[in-house]
Order: structure tokens, then C-alpha cells, then sequence
């Protein structure tokens, strides 16, 4: 028992949350874009694998680790692309198309992997992020490991929280953009084009989201397997609510999602005879069930989450 | 460009435009392939021949369809009501729990009694799973969509804890797989030898009833009445959580009765690889099928065969079978979009 | 009013040949149209003739299928709202256009700064906001969330969203809608405020005294067509009346009758969610008597006509339907007791527009006797209930399994009173039953309200169009946030009282109005 709670204080904990948690902040500020502007993009678990691939192939043709960041990047919005027209101007149900995208974006990562590499055994290996610390910071006890001895995706990933909340709140474009999933015909009438800034919205955010599939690949591991995603995506789009859709808030949903999957890791191999591994495992997704239906009662979702805009439509 | 609605639907885009989207996924696919070296006509050719060319490869076929029809049904029913149930995966294999828990020798029932039994249990089982979602949906206003994948999640460990426990088969060499359901719970083989059986039966026939449930029924009625507009049904009267209610139960129970049929029908017992995604090829299936209950059969056999041709295919020409998933989002994508274009018309100005 | 001559000034705007067809309706036929500068504009057309059509094609909401339209001489791209904006227009649409999670300020500088900016310039923005609200008498406050605001100030913000963009053009779809008759008077005296100050203003409305009192011209539409133009001076409410409608206008008349015993009974009914709650609100209906609910819309009379209607259960307190309380409060419970629903809102609450016109007449009814049988519908009788319903209340349409969404806004009310009216009610509840409707629609449902009257029935009218209250209603109440006053006879009530207990003063007291 005793055990079990010193835990709680090492600093390989708080670093392995915050580890945990970077590719979970991209993908969750991915969504977030997304849905501020009122789209759901349920393509985010096949969007993630998408970047992964992409990212790794990237690197493992000999291109440089940010190359394959950026690689991932363009794979997601090339997908918010395609999720964006069909939903945007066509109008198609947020639900089907999301489910759509994700099936195509995995299978078609599989598909490609499986004929880059026919008849491999062991997935080929890449050389990954390397830990970067922040000098003189990182010896802090605790916070020093868990927050400044990180790689550069997992920095990137905290400034990029700081960027999107300035960038809703404080910017004429973020207005445009959470105007448009609140009301579309009150931006319309002040000269916003609904149709651009909703694609936009969903370009950026599945670039995001494709950056984190790549986190996966290029910095917590070094090879792509199958289903490596694991439904992180859905666990993003569980995180939006968590956070009310605001970025700060869900930065913390994911630092404490996070810190329970390195937690249970750590207990399970302190019960693990005594607990089955899978109750652990199970864990965090029921962490997110409770977690929506905690959120359900006081959430302020965009209020045009999901309604398609048809201009001019009577 | 924008999009009008049409004052009414010419038959003869109804039809042309799901052809056209079908057209357009084999062409896309077609490209696909040809990065890999080989030709799209040998491999279009090497994929039909696997799924229909002999008596052989249409019967695995129609095998391969049966649990896709029940779970392809499970979406329809559900999305008719507008509840988004994606989580069949999980009703699936708590529908297979059921099964293995009842059927591996707990009720020493005769065949008669036994089949009929562990259908209902397997039903149950799979509509439970549902509840929960729905439940939350009703009471919470949580949305289902995120619950159901989650659950998936959830109930696959579920499984797994349990194959690994007290389901797990003592002979089974170490392997996490339930012990085989007895010989009164298997069904029969529609053809001798080979490996159609009667689940494939009672799919039809659980098709032939939604069908008559959507066209005659009350209930059909309140579904989509619901589906349309929840909150016109609440004015009128309709008890628009009871109904939710009672199409989760079927949905989850369709689902359910997958697990059911490739315990009992075919694999004989419960492992993990039971299901390789045949609760989310359910959603493919029945947007293809138009959420149309017959539909879904036709539907359900077509992805079948796309899947059945493509291994056949793979076999022989080396090109990855993850090609017939590629084709079926495609073709999941194209037809929506056809879909759309049956109900709105493109205006240029 | 109408002292200044316009018509000599240099028209600021003209629109030429404009046409807008939807589907098979032809909502503009080749409208052209002059506005002079300061000068105010009135609009005049019953609902569907085709005014809100014309003022979304000229912001770019729609494009014109032909015509052009010309800002002080230049021509105007279609289908562009920025374009519009920059040209100078504003716009104060009839349903607003505001983001209610978001600020004032949020709502009116939205779209005013380049995208590409690295921060709103809030300051600067609250500083004119307020500037241009004590100038023009609009004061609000730039931080407020747009949800706490009334109807009446969100108005304001509709029209400061135009000012801060320095339109030069001000159109105003309906305007008064949703004021009380002292803000309506408020309302016209702004507008010549902005007139004083050079702006041209376009006021679109349904309603003869507001453009005989706010306009110096008024160009009249019928059935999409430009029918007439005329000064104010020297026009007469009955000319512009027969204009507007092509023909003389029946108006459905109440003859006086008895009043039976209560058929409706709210005893201390309190419920809520949301804004607004009601509150210990009594009430009685009885036998042949029509009963008016007058209020800004927003004040509860949604609620009310949810708790009566069955889909709310109140909190508290009782409903007596026929002198019976109804314990367990439901839709099938208040229409099983014999309770006719019109609802308010046709599309969203009455008809589920994807489906056919036999499913919709049932939607009440298919769990009796006469259509179900061992859970199944019987689909011959519904179809013959709908045939019955189709050719008895005239409704314009294919066949019985046509899908409600194809049917205008008349024949879908035809078809709601239809199916309500068939079991020959003891109670109507009407809320807003002719919003949107053509002069001849209203007529119609009038008439149905009133044979129902005739018959015995007891009738709950909840209407914002205070003419419908006073030509219909046999007592009068108003509703306040929640509360409702005492009701008073018609014929001793006074348009001025019953608008400024909408605004809330002397609620309390029922006998205030009694004194006037």
C-alpha cells in the first residue's frame, strides 16, 4: 500500500505522464480546432496512424526528424482536406464521414507500409528524438525530469497550447473561427466566409492531430507497427469535453490522463499477480466514460458542433 | 457552386449514383494497386475469381457475409433511430461470452432447446452492452458515439481477462482461448463439408424481420420517426427514450447474435481474433446498404466478397490484402457523397 | 409623419430586374427599385411575398438567378456578403444574427479586422461601441455575453453591428416583431435619428401602421412582384391594405357568446429550465371562450404552451383539463383528454418534414384502437385519415405520401389543424398558429379558431401579434419573465396598457389596466 503511494513522488512518474500525454495534446488540441469551429472530426484515429506512418517513412528514407514532423503534419491536413470538403461545403453527416476517414486513413497506411515492407519480421527501426534538457531547470526535483528533460516534440507541444489559446482568444481569426461553431449565419452576415474558415480549421487541426500519430512513431518509439494508435484518438475527442474545449484545460485532462496510464503501468507490476493486467489497461478508458459523464452537466459546446451550414438554404 | 435540394429524386439518379461511387472506389483502388507493380485488370480479375469464381469461394463468401449482415443490421437499425452505435465490436464479443459461458457444457440442454437459448442469451448479452451508452445518452446527454468506441476498448480487455482466466480452456496448450461449445449448441452446415451454416440462415431472417418491423410495425414507425426529428416525435407523443431504448436493445442484440454465429456456426470457440473488425465493417455495410434493412444482405455480401477476393488475391499476386479495406472506405465515402447528390443538386452561379 | 418628398435626391442604391426562383416558387420576379439617400424606405408585402428573398439577395445571402444591383453607381458582386458590407450596408436581420456565447463587443467587431492580425484591438473597440451608443441613444454594455440580453437589446446590438461599420444603407427585415409598442415608438424615432444623420434606411414589414408611421415611401411586393410604389403623404391605410393583398381582406370576426364552465384550469403551476421560469401562474379557460397571452417573446409563453401541451411537467401545482386534474402530465395524456396542439414552430416541433404526410397526420393517434393492430399499423386506414384530412382542410399538395417538407408554410398549419381539429377538441392550444403565414392562410386558421369557439371549445391563444390577440381573444393576459398578469376583457383593454405591462410595469396588479 505504502508502496503505491511513493510512487506518486518519483520523478520517472511525472516524466513518463507528461511523455504519455505529449501525443494526446496535439491530437486533443487537433480536435479542439476542429470542433470550436463545429466539426467533429471522428477521422483523428485514423489520422494519428496516418502521421505516424507518414512521419516514420519519412525519417527511415533518410529525411531529418523534423522533416517527418512536418511530413506527418501535411498527411493529417491532407485528410482534414478531405473530411473537411465532404462535411463543409457538402454537408455530409460529421458521424459517417469521421468513421470514413479514419478506416481510410488506416488502412491506407497499412496498406502502404505492408508494400514498402512485404516480407520484414521485425519492424525496421529509426533513430528517434533525443531527451533535450533545459539547462539548469531540468535538476529541479520532480518538475526537473517530468517537464524539462523531455524531447523537443513534448516543448513543442506546451508551447503549442499557449499558441492555440492565444490564437482562439486573443486574435481576430480565433473570433472568426469560434463565431463560426457558435453561429455560422451571424459570421456570414459580418462578411466571414463560413465555408473557408471551417476548412481551415479542419486542415490545421488534423495537422495536428497527424503530428501527433508522429510523437508516437519518432519520439516515444522508434518503428511503426500495427495498431499502434491504440484509440488515443478517441480518447482526444473524450479529452475535448473533459476540457470544456478550451486548450488550458485540456492540456491539464491530458497531463492527468497521462499520470494515471504511467500510474497503472507502475501498479500493475506491483499487483500484477493479485490484479489482471487488462483491469489496468481498461483503466483509462473508463477514466474517460466518467470523465464525460462528469462533464456532461456543465459543458458549453459550440453551439453549431456538428450542424451543417448550407448557405443559402431555405 | 452551391448545393440545392431536389424537389424530388429522379429514379434514374438513384440508381446511377451508387454505381458511380462503386465505380470510383474500384478505380481508385485500381491506381492503388498499380503502385505496387501489378495489374489492375489481373488483380480486379484474381479478387472476383476468389470471391465467386467457384462454388468453393462463394459459399466462404457468403460465410464471411453472415456476421457482417447481423452487425450491418445492428448500425442500421441504430442509425435509423439516429443513435450511433459503433461499438458492434463489443456487443459482438459479448454476444461470443455469452455463448462460450452457456454453451461449453453450463446447460446440458438437447440441441433444440440449447441453439435457441444461448441466441437469446448471446442477444441479451449484446443489447446490455448498448444499454449502457443509451443510458447515457438519455440521462446524461453524453454523446454515444465517443461511449460505444470506448467501450470497444473496454470490452476487448474484458475478453482478454477473461481468456486468460476463467474462460480459458485447460487444454488449450496456454493459449488465451475458451474451451469449444458443446456439439448441441454448433449449428449445422448449410452444405455438406463445406463451411456455410445455419447462422447465415437466421441472418436473413433477422433482415426479413427488421424489414417488416420498419414497413408495418409501430415500433418501425417510432424509430424513425425519432431518427427524423427527436424532438417533433416528443411533441407528438412518442416517448422518444423508450424508443431509444428499445432500438438499442435490438441493435446491441443483432450485433450480439454476430458472436453468436461465428462461435457456434464456425469457430466452435471464443478467442481474441474472433472478430477482425467485423463491428465497424458493420457501419460500412449498412451506409452501402442505405440503412435498408434487405439492403444490408446485398451489401454485407459484396464487402464479404471484396474481403474474401482480396485474401484470394493477395495469395496469388503479392499485393497487400489491406487493399480491401482501402476499397471498402472508399467506397463508404463515395457513397455517402452519391448519397447527397440523390437528395441536393450542384447550382453553379 | 412623411414631410420630406424624396424621390428628387439621388438614389444611393438600385436594384434592377432582380428574379430568384426556388424550386417551382418564383419568390422575385424581376424587381427594380430605387432608394434616395436619407430617406427611409418601407418594404410592404404579406409573409411569402417575397421582401426577405430580395433584401438576402442584395446582402449576398442568395444570388439572383438575373438583375443587378447598383451602390451609388457602382455594381455590386453577387453572392458576397463582404462585398455588401464594404459597400455599405447593414443589415438587422428578423431572426438575429448574433453568436449568443459570445460578448457584444465579440459580435460587433467580428469580421472588422484583417485576419491576419496578431491581436484584437478590444480597447479601442469598447470606446466607439459606447461612443456610438450615447450618439444614437443604443447604450449596452460592449462586455456583456449576448445570452443575458433581452430581445429588445439585442436589437440594439444588430443595429450597432451596422453603425460601427459605418453602413450608409440600413435595412431592417421586421423589426418590431419582438418589441413592445413604446419600443417599436423608440425604435421609429432612432431611425429618423439616422436618417438626420445621412443614412438611407430599407424597413421591411407586414404591418400598415408601422410603415404609415416609420416610412416616407413604401414600394409594395406581391407574390414576388414589385406592385405598386407610393409616397407616404397622401396614402390611405385601406389602399395600401388592398395593394398588399390583391383583394379586399375578410377579416374573420368573433361573434359574442356564453362562456361555459372551465375546460382548462392551471392552478399554481410553476416550471422551468433554462432563462425564464414560470411562476404560480393560474389560469382558466373556459368552454367557448378564446383566451389571449400577450408578452415579448421570450418571457415564458413557450414554457406555458409546453406544460399545457403535455411536453413539460411542471414543477409544482396542478392542471385541470375538463375539471379533471391530469396527475401524470404527458403529450399522449393531454391529448387523450381531448387537447388540440398547434404548436409554435411548424418545422421543428409540429411536422418531421422527412416523412410522408400519412406518417405525419398519425403522429398523434397511431397507438389507438382505430390504427393499430398486435403492434402493427394499419397503413390503409391512416392513408384514408389522410385523404379525409387533405380534401376536408384544403391542403395543397401531391398526394397523401408526399413528404411534409415540399408543402408551403400554409398547407403545413393546414395539415397540423387537420390533424388536431379532427377529434373535435375540448381545449385548443394555439401558440403563434399563424407565424409566417400568408394573409389568406391566417384567415383560414382564424376561422378554424373560431368554429372551434363556436363549437364549444375552450381556446388558449398565445400569440406576439397583438392585432391577432385583440381581433381573436375573448380576455387578454400578459406574460412577464415568468409571470402572468390577471386577464382582462378585450373590449377593456388599451394598446398603450398591455404594452407597457410587457415591458413589466404593473404586472402585479390586474387592476391597473381596469383604470385606464
Amino acid at each position: 500500500m505504502l508502496e503505491a503511494i511513493e510512487i506518486l513522488f518519483t520523478a520517472s512518474l511525472w516524466a513518463a505522464a507528461i511523455r504519455i500525454a505529449s501525443p494526446l495534446i496535439f491530437g486533443t488540441l487537433g480536435e479542439l480546432i476542429c470542433e470550436r469551429a463545429g466539426v467533429l472530426n471522428l477521422g483523428i484515429e485514423g489520422i494519428m496512424t496516418a502521421g505516424a506512418f507518414s512521419g516514420w517513412l519519412t525519417v527511415y528514407l533518410g529525411g531529418d526528424l523534423w522533416l517527418g514532423v512536418f511530413v506527418a503534419a501535411l498527411t493529417g491536413a491532407a485528410f482534414g482536406m478531405l473530411h473537411g470538403f465532404l462535411v463543409v461545403p457538402l454537408g455530409l453527416s460529421q458521424h459517417v464521414t469521421g468513421i470514413g476517414i479514419t478506416l481510410l486513413a488506416t488502412s491506407l497506411s497499412y496498406y502502404a507500409y505492408r508494400l514498402a515492407f512485404p516480407e520484414v519480421t521485425s519492424p525496421p527501426k529509426i533513430e528517434p528524438f533525443q531527451v533535450v534538457a533545459v539547462p539548469g531547470l531540468a535538476d529541479l526535483p520532480i518538475i526537473g525530469p517530468a517537464l524539462f528533460q523531455q524531447t523537443p516534440l513534448t516543448y513543442f507541444a506546451f508551447l503549442l497550447v499557449v499558441l492555440v489559446a492565444w490564437f482562439l482568444n486573443q486574435t481576430p481569426a480565433g473570433l472568426a473561427l469560434r463565431t463560426v461553431g457558435e453561429n455560422p449565419a451571424a459570421a456570414e452576415a459580418q462578411g466571414i466566409n463560413v465555408v473557408v474558415v471551417r476548412m481551415a480549421a479542419v486542415m490545421a487541426g488534423s495537422a495536428l492531430m497527424g503530428i501527433g500519430g508522429s510523437f508516437i512513431t519518432l519520439s516515444a518509439f522508434n518503428s511503426f507497427f500495427f495498431e499502434m494508435t491504440n484509440g488515443r484518438g478517441w480518447i482526444c475527442i473524450a479529452l475535448v469535453v473533459f476540457g470544456t474545449w478550451r486548450p488550458g484545460k485540456a492540456l491539464m485532462g491530458a497531463v492527468l490522463f497521462g499520470l494515471f496510464d504511467a500510474y497503472q503501468l507502475r501498479l500493475q507490476q506491483l499487483a500484477g499477480a493479485v490484479v489482471p493486467y487488462q483491469v489496468f489497461l481498461m483503466l483509462p478508458f473508463v477514466l474517460s466514460i466518467v470523465a464525460l459523464i462528469v462533464m456532461s452537466r456543465r459543458v458549453a459546446y459550440p453551439r453549431a458542433l456538428m450542424v451543417p451550414y448550407r448557405k443559402g438554404e431555405r | 457552386m452551391r448545393l440545392e435540394p431536389r424537389p424530388y429524386q429522379p429514379w434514374l439518379l438513384l440508381f446511377l449514383l451508387p454505381v458511380s461511387a462503386l465505380a470510383f472506389s474500384v478505380i481508385t483502388c485500381s491506381a492503388l494497386v498499380m503502385l505496387s507493380g501489378a495489374s489492375p485488370y489481373q488483380v480486379l480479375g484474381l479478387m472476383v475469381k476468389g470471391a465467386m469464381g467457384t462454388q468453393f469461394a462463394f459459399l466462404e463468401t457468403l460465410t464471411r457475409a453472415t456476421p457482417l449482415i447481423f452487425t450491418g443490421l445492428a448500425a442500421a437499425v441504430a442509425f435509423r433511430a439516429k443513435l450511433w452505435n459503433i461499438g458492434g465490436e463489443a456487443q459482438l464479443y459479448i454476444g461470443a461470452v455469452m455463448t462460450v459461458v452457456l454453451g461449453t457444457g453450463l446447460l446440458p440442454l438437447p440441441a433444440p432447446l440449447l441453439v435457441p437459448v444461448l441466441l437469446v442469451a448471446a442477444m441479451m448479452g449484446g443489447a446490455l452492452v448498448l444499454a449502457l451508452p443509451t443510458f447515457l445518452k438519455t440521462r446524461f446527454g453524453v454523446d454515444e458515439v465517443v461511449t460505444t468506441l470506448l467501450l470497444n476498448f473496454i470490452v476487448i480487455l474484458f475478453v482478454s481477462m477473461l481468456l486468460e482466466g476463467v474462460l480459458k480452456d485447460p487444454s488449450g496448450l496456454g493459449w488465451p482461448q475458451s474451451k469449444k461449445v458443446i456439439a448441441e449448441a454448433q449449428l449445422p452446415k448449410l452444405v455438406q463439408g463445406k463451411r456455410l451454416h445455419f447462422g447465415f440462415v437466421v441472418a436473413i431472417a433477422a433482415a426479413l424481420a427488421l424489414w417488416l418491423i420498419d414497413r408495418r410495425a409501430a415500433l418501425g414507425y417510432e424509430m424513425r420517426a425519432v431518427g427524423y426529428n427527436a424532438k417533433a416525435a416528443h411533441y407528438a407523443g412518442i416517448p422518444v427514450n423508450v424508443v431509444l431504448a428499445k432500438t438499442a436493445l435490438l441493435s446491441g442484440g443483432l450485433a450480439g447474435l454476430a458472436g453468436w454465429s461465428e462461435v457456434t456456426g464456425l469457430k466452435g470457440n471464443l478467442t481474441l481474433d474472433l472478430s477482425p473488425g467485423f463491428g465497424y465493417t458493420g457501419i460500412v455495410v449498412a451506409m452501402l446498404a442505405l440503412l435498408h434493412p434487405l439492403g444490408v444482405v446485398a451489401s454485407a455480401i459484396f464487402v464479404a466478397a471484396v474481403f474474401v477476393g482480396a485474401d484470394a488475391m493477395s495469395r496469388t499476386a503479392g499485393v497487400p490484402s489491406y487493399i480491401a479495406q482501402v476499397m471498402v472506405a472508399v467506397s463508404l465515402l463515395s457513397m455517402v457523397t452519391a448519397l447527397m447528390f440523390t437528395r441536393f443538386r450542384l447550382r453553379w452561379s | 409623419m412623411a414631410n420630406s418628398t424624396a424621390g428628387e435626391r439621388p438614389a444611393v442604391l438600385r436594384l434592377q430586374g432582380i428574379s430568384k426562383t426556388f424550386g417551382t416558387l418564383k419568390a422575385n420576379d424581376g424587381i427594380s427599385l430605387a432608394l434616395a439617400g436619407g430617406e427611409i424606405l418601407g418594404l410592404l408585402g404579406e409573409n411569402g411575398a417575397g421582401k426577405t428573398t430580395l433584401m438576402n439577395i442584395l446582402f449576398g445571402h442568395y444570388v439572383a438567378d438575373a438583375g443587378s444591383i447598383e451602390i451609388g453607381g457602382k455594381v455590386l458582386p453577387p453572392g458576397e456578403p463582404k462585398a455588401a458590407l464594404a459597400a455599405g450596408i447593414g443589415m438587422v436581420h428578423q431572426h438575429f444574427t448574433l453568436a449568443e456565447n459570445l460578448t457584444v463587443l465579440d459580435n460587433i467587431t467580428l469580421g472588422t479586422e484583417s485576419l491576419l492580425r496578431m491581436r484584437s484591438n478590444r480597447a479601442a473597440a469598447r470606446v466607439r461601441i459606447n461612443q456610438l451608443g450615447n450618439d444614437f441613444g443604443l447604450s449596452i454594455n460592449p462586455d456583456a455575453v449576448v445570452s443575458t440580453l433581452s430581445v429588445g437589446e439585442r436589437q440594439r446590438v444588430e443595429i450597432l453591428k451596422a453603425l460601427y461599420r459605418e453602413a450608409r444603407i440600413l435595412i431592417l427585415d421586421e423589426p418590431t416583431a419582438v418589441l413592445t409598442p413604446q419600443e417599436s415608438a423608440a425604435l421609429f424615432e432612432t431611425l429618423r435619428r439616422f436618417v438626420d444623420k445621412g443614412l438611407s434606411i430599407i424597413f421591411i414589414s407586414h404591418k400598415l401602421n408601422e410603415i404609415l408611421a416609420a416610412c416616407h415611401r413604401v414600394a409594395i411586393l406581391r407574390a414576388g412582384r414589385l406592385v405598386a410604389e407610393r409616397s407616404i403623404a397622401g396614402v390611405s391605410r385601406n389602399e395600401l391594405a388592398e395593394i398588399m393583398v390583391g383583394r379586399a381582406i375578410p377579416q374573420a370576426k368573433a361573434e359574442p357568446q356564453a362562456v361555459g364552465a372551465a375546460v382548462l384550469s392551471l392552478r399554481a403551476i410553476s416550471a422551468g429550465g433554462g432563462r425564464v421560469t414560470l411562476r404560480g401562474i393560474n389560469l382558466d379557460v373556459g368552454a367557448g371562450e378564446i383566451v389571449g397571452i400577450a408578452g415579448v417573446s421570450g418571457n415564458g409563453q413557450a414554457l406555458l404552451a409546453d406544460v399545457v401541451g403535455g411536453v413539460r411537467k411542471p414543477f409544482s401545482g396542478n392542471m385541470l383539463i375538463d375539471g379533471e386534474v391530469v396527475k401524470n402530465v404527458s403529450a399522449r395524456a393531454v391529448v387523450a383528454r381531448g387537447v388540440a396542439r398547434i404548436p409554435e414552430d411548424r418545422h421543428a416541433e409540429g411536422l418531421i418534414g422527412d416523412m410522408s404526410i400519412v406518417e405525419n397526420v398519425i403522429s398523434e393517434s397511431y397507438r389507438g384502437r382505430r390504427f393499430l393492430r398486435l403492434g402493427m399499423i394499419d397503413w390503409g386506414k391512416a392513408k384514408s385519415f389522410a385523404a379525409a384530412i387533405i380534401h376536408d382542410y384544403a391542403v395543397k399538395c401531391p398526394g397523401p405520401d408526399a413528404r411534409v417538407r415540399l408543402l408551403s408554410g400554409g398547407n403545413m398549419q393546414k395539415l397540423i389543424l387537420g390533424r388536431v381539429m379532427a377529434q373535435t377538441p375540448k381545449l385548443v392550444l394555439a401558440n403563434q398558429p399563424t407565424r409566417g403565414l400568408d394573409v389568406g392562410a391566417v384567415v383560414y386558421v382564424h376561422e378554424q379558431l373560431l368554429e372551434a369557439r363556436r363549437r364549444g371549445a375552450g381556446i388558449l391563444l398565445i400569440s406576439e401579434d397583438l392585432d391577432e390577440l385583440l381581433a381573436l381573444s375573448d380576455r387578454v393576459a400578459v406574460m412577464f419573465r415568468g409571470e402572468m398578469s390577471v386577464p382582462v376583457a378585450r373590449d377593456k383593454v388599451n394598446i398603450q396598457e398591455l404594452g407597457l405591462m410587457m415591458a413589466g410595469h404593473g404586472l402585479a396588479d390586474g387592476t391597473h389596466v381596469d383604470a385606464a
